[in-house]
């Protein structure tokens, strides 16, 4: 990362509460006066604006702000967090010293690590709410919308929506971190409503990532997300019930990648692990799923929804295998987490605002490329069912159940895709599904940018990813037994 | 003591909200709403919020997690006419008053004429003003809630060898103050507090490991559930889950427990609410005056009962909220609407800008054992997973757990199983009702039998 980024966001940051690089040293050398390992000041500064339109009108459009400090001091696995909505020098002084009540009778552990000074960014520190006009906003939803209805006359409701957010932040750490990052996000999505003789189905599309909005207007993205749409919704007018039981499943490439968010990924976090309390715990090195699967978690995508130059706790993004050829090969990790178990942070530190502490989470999480052809899959199954579009999915890291929901399926008849059915939860166990990944595609995709994963009431943005695969038995849960 | 934790005390104890907080939010909220009229607003609305909190976190006896909160900030709407703008902010400061305002004055003149948009009808804002006893705030103080905290955990622990450890248990404390005023004259402020305890385990056998947590949350500690009592329930329920057998895929009778009804319930309501009726996207379209659930069944509002969580003389516009029935012996009387949703129906307010309050399921409630003798065999779900409810088709599919019953008893745990039907027949053949009401819950309901649903299993 280049120092200008970092530096203009700590500027920015600081000078807003009038506050020298001097206080900040005495403020955590206070801080560090009682016994804790490690003294941590996040500032933060973000800005939202977003527009919507529905039943044909711009109705309704917002602009927020939030602005405030998070300071976090660590004894032992112990923590005490405070945080306030202002950045100011008598407020951070009152929020440090909250935080610091954590410690305890002991010595103290402060250490340094090795700061580095450069190193890639992954995204550049623009503003992207600027980057387009709010007139041209108006116009381009106002476009949109039209142009949605005019796809098909059986297109009822039209809704959509641009959401630009600009955030910078600054970490300021006992341990040497001295790091600020300017983080633009941008995303759009169409959602419609169809109907035919009484009956009507939705359909919803989006994208976004950490760029300015005007890819909105290249190679027809917007249009394309309000065909992706309606497109959708009118393939599900014609869905018929869902089978209800255990049978092979192909999962398309792209966003189904939740999948692996669910069954692999949260059990793969540092805090889980450090705890034991993931069916993950102490299987590194074990075979966990199917030879077939390497799967990764990777910050370092230029410009995707869930990529960082830096963590919330300033630690570098990385590319972290998760799981090579089958085999366990490391968990996600924030600091905390990481030092508690022996090894180094990962990038993966992540916190939904100042007002939350950080926590392991993932970034973009996605299976590599496989050598099957994607038809071959299909071909393969004589029974079954192909999902095409998910809308999310949660995961029980304790039990590895977890589950995730399709809104665009098929069944597969004699290795043939026939007749869609109607959207149907799917469920299964983490490790035990991950073992049944019987074919892999050569046609690895990413999503297009919409997830938002939540853990302890926190939500982050998240990519994910896979080619198409194909998992032997899971339950599937429609209504025909 | 020789830890810091008592200095703490002493600095947060003060921090709790006084009768003048509520005037000087007041008193706030009108200075915002002077600077949006001299700014150019036709109309404008302004909440204020003061929010303080305490939270406490034990594991494996020793704290966890000790997090002071504090969150300040408005949210404004203005007008210009028909045309509308929005702002919040977390930056309360003088200065940044005015930003805020023109941020919302500046997007006011690009969004679109909308002729249902604006304030509420003024003759529909509350006037009665009746103290509901909301705020019975417990002291910010780190040992009490260390203390409930370590003896949810501890009785969790030791309830039985099977619990293998604790993933926390948490204390909380909040108080919180909110101002709402409109250029109609509306102004008004009121304190509210809320206390919770949550214990979550981890139960292991052979088989495998299982999670369950259990959650009590009221105006203050008093009316809570016992430390001992979270710690119980939680280690039961995570004991009661180990060791799942399999279950055949088939058409069963399913009982909601009391936890998960409350969802049930809420899915409901989201199908009889503005938004999607107008946006003609709900199965439950133009239903008032039809059957929408078993007859047996009404839900009804309760918004004056003093001290409870749901609680509040106004929505979030001002409209006076009144006790009503929403379904009436399965019969649906009320949308939830605010003023936007009414007027694009051709309708008025319901008051329900900001939810339900206190709504009851009001049915021939019998004790749980009778409800799951009539069951004799099926699926009690305690805990769901997923997103998959489709309020437009009215399609329903969810990832489930719970305990498989025989003879109306205890047979034995299930995971990994799927519950799928269509929304309308389940609350049509929701048959029996449990007396385990929790009434400490905005959503009022004991434990619901429904009698065929679709279970697939593995």
């Amino acid at each position: 990362m280049t120092e200008t980024i970092s530096n203009s966001a700590k500027q920015d940051l600081l000078t807003a509460g009038d506050i020298s690089d001097g206080q900040l040293e005495t403020m955590m050398s206070r801080m560090m006066s009682r016994e804790i390992d490690r003294g941590e000041l996040f500032f933060q500064s973000r800005r939202n604006e977003s527009w919507s339109l529905e039943q044909g009108i711009v109705k309704s459009a917002g602009f927020s702000v939030s602005r405030g400090i998070g300071a976090r001091a660590i004894s032992g696995e112990k923590s005490g967090f405070a945080y306030a909505d202002d950045i100011q020098l008598d407020v951070l002084e009152q929020t440090s010293s909250a935080a610091r009540s954590i410690a305890r009778v002991g010595s103290s552990h402060s250490t340094n690590v090795p700061v580095e000074r450069q190193f890639p960014e992954f995204y550049q520190g623009i503003d992207p709410i600027v980057s387009v006009s709010k007139d041209e906003k108006v116009k381009l939803l106002s476009r949109i919308d039209k142009f949605a209805r005019s796809l098909d006359p059986r297109v009822k409701e039209v809704s959509v929506s641009i959401n630009a957010n600009h955030e910078s932040t600054y970490i300021y750490s006992s341990d040497g971190t001295d790091h600020g990052d300017v983080r633009p996000l941008v995303r759009f999505g169409v959602s419609v409503v169809v109907e035919q003789n009484g009956r009507r189905e939705n359909g919803n599309a989006g994208g976004g990532g950490r760029h300015d909005l005007s890819w909105l207007y290249e190679n027809e993205t917007a249009e394309n997300f309000a065909r992706e749409a309606v497109r959708q919704a009118l393939v599900n007018l014609d869905a018929v019930d869902a089978p209800a039981g255990p049978m092979p499943v192909v999962l398309g490439p792209g966003w189904p990648g939740v999948l692996l968010h669910e069954a692999v990924g949260h059990g793969l976090e540092g805090d889980f692990n450090r705890k034991g309390t993931s069916t993950f715990s102490n299987r590194i090195g074990e075979l966990v799923a199917s030879p077939l699967c390497t799967i990764v978690d990777d910050a370092t995508i230029p410009n995707r929804r869930g990529s960082l130059t830096i963590d919330d706790e300033g630690t570098p993004g990385q590319r972290t295998v998760l799981i090579e050829n089958g085999v366990l090969r490391g968990y996600m990790q924030d600091k905390l987490n990481a030092k508690l178990m022996g090894v180094a942070s990962t990038g993966n530190g992540r916190r939904e605002s100042y007002a939350h502490q950080p926590l392991p989470r993932m970034t973009n999480t996605f299976m590599l490329a496989g050598n099957s052809d994607p038809e071959e899959i299909v071909k393969s199954v004589d029974r079954g069912v192909y999902a095409k579009t998910f809308g999310g999915g949660q995961v029980d890291i304790t039990s590895g159940q977890f589950v995730f929901s399709a809104t665009e399926a098929y069944l597969i008849e004699n290795g043939k895709i026939t007749v869609p059915v109607k959207g149907a939860t799917l469920i299964g166990n983490g490790p035990e599904i991950m073992t049944r990944v019987s074919m892999v595609g050569n046609d690895l995709e990413l999503d297009l940018g919409v997830g938002v994963c939540g853990k302890e009431g926190q939500g982050v943005p998240v990519g994910v990813g896979q080619p198409t695969l194909k998992i032997d038995q899971i339950t599937v849960g429609g209504t025909q037994a | 003591m020789t830890t810091t934790l008592v200095d703490v005390n002493e600095d947060t104890a003060q921090t709790v909200h006084t009768p003048d907080d509520e005037a000087k939010l007041s008193e706030f909220v009108s200075r915002i709403l002077e600077v949006a009229k001299s700014g150019g607003a036709t109309a404008a609305e302004v909440t204020a919020g003061d929010d303080i909190g305490l939270d406490v976190k034990m594991r494996e006896g020793d704290i966890d997690t000790v997090e002071f909160s504090r969150d300040r900030g408005f949210d404004i709407t203005v007008y210009r006419g028909n045309r509308r703008g929005n702002a919040s902010t977390t930056d309360t400061r003088e200065e940044s008053i005015q930003e805020a305002v023109d941020a919302a004055l500046a997007i006011a003149e690009h969004t679109e004429e909308d002729s249902f948009s604006g304030l509420a009808d003024p003759d529909l804002l509350a006037v009665n003003f009746p103290d509901l006893d909301l705020y019975r705030c417990d002291p910010m103080d780190v040992e009490q809630l260390k203390d409930a905290a370590q003896t949810a955990e501890s009785t969790a622990l030791e309830f039985d060898k099977k619990i293998y450890r604790s993933d926390g248990a948490r204390a909380s404390v909040s108080s919180n103050c909110v101002a709402y005023g409109n250029s109609l004259g509306f102004l008004d402020a009121y304190r509210s507090s809320s206390s919770s305890l949550y214990a979550d385990v981890i139960a292991k056998s052979s088989n495998g490991m299982q999670r369950a947590a259990w959650f009590t949350m009221a105006r203050q500690r008093s009316e809570l559930d016992t430390p001992e009592c979270v710690g119980t329930k939680a280690a039961e329920h995570a004991i009661r889950k180990l060791d799942p057998r399999p279950i055949s895929t088939g058409e069963y009778p399913v009982l909601f427990d009391q936890t998960v009804a409350m969802g049930l319930i809420l899915h409901l309501l989201n199908a009889l609410s503005g938004r999607p009726q107008y946006l003609r996207s709900t199965y439950l379209l133009d239903s008032l005056e039809k059957q929408v659930t078993s007859s047996e069944v009404s839900l009804k509002e309760y918004p004056f009962i003093p001290g409870a969580m749901g609680s509040r003389a106004y929505d979030s516009e001002g409209v006076a909220t009144s006790e009503k029935y929403i379904v009436e012996n399965g019969m649906a009387k009320n949308y939830l609407l605010s003023s936007y949703s009414g007027r694009k129906l051709g309708m008025q307010s319901t008051g329900n800008a900001s939810g339900v309050c206190n709504l009851t399921v009001e049915a021939q409630t019998i004790p749980l054992t009778d409800v799951l003798k009539q069951m004799d065999r099926g699926l009690v779900v305690t805990s769901l997973m997923g997103q998959g409810v489709n309020i437009l088709t009215g399609d329903y599919s969810r990832g489930a757990s719970g305990y498989w019953m025989e003879n109306g008893e205890y047979a034995h745990a299930v995971d990994e199983l799927t519950v799928a039907a269509k929304l309308d027949d389940m609350y049509k053949n929701m048959i029996a009702f449990g007396d385990d009401v929790e009434t400490r819950r905005n959503i009022r309901t004991g434990s619901i039998l429904i009698s065929n649903m679709t279970v697939a299993a593995l």
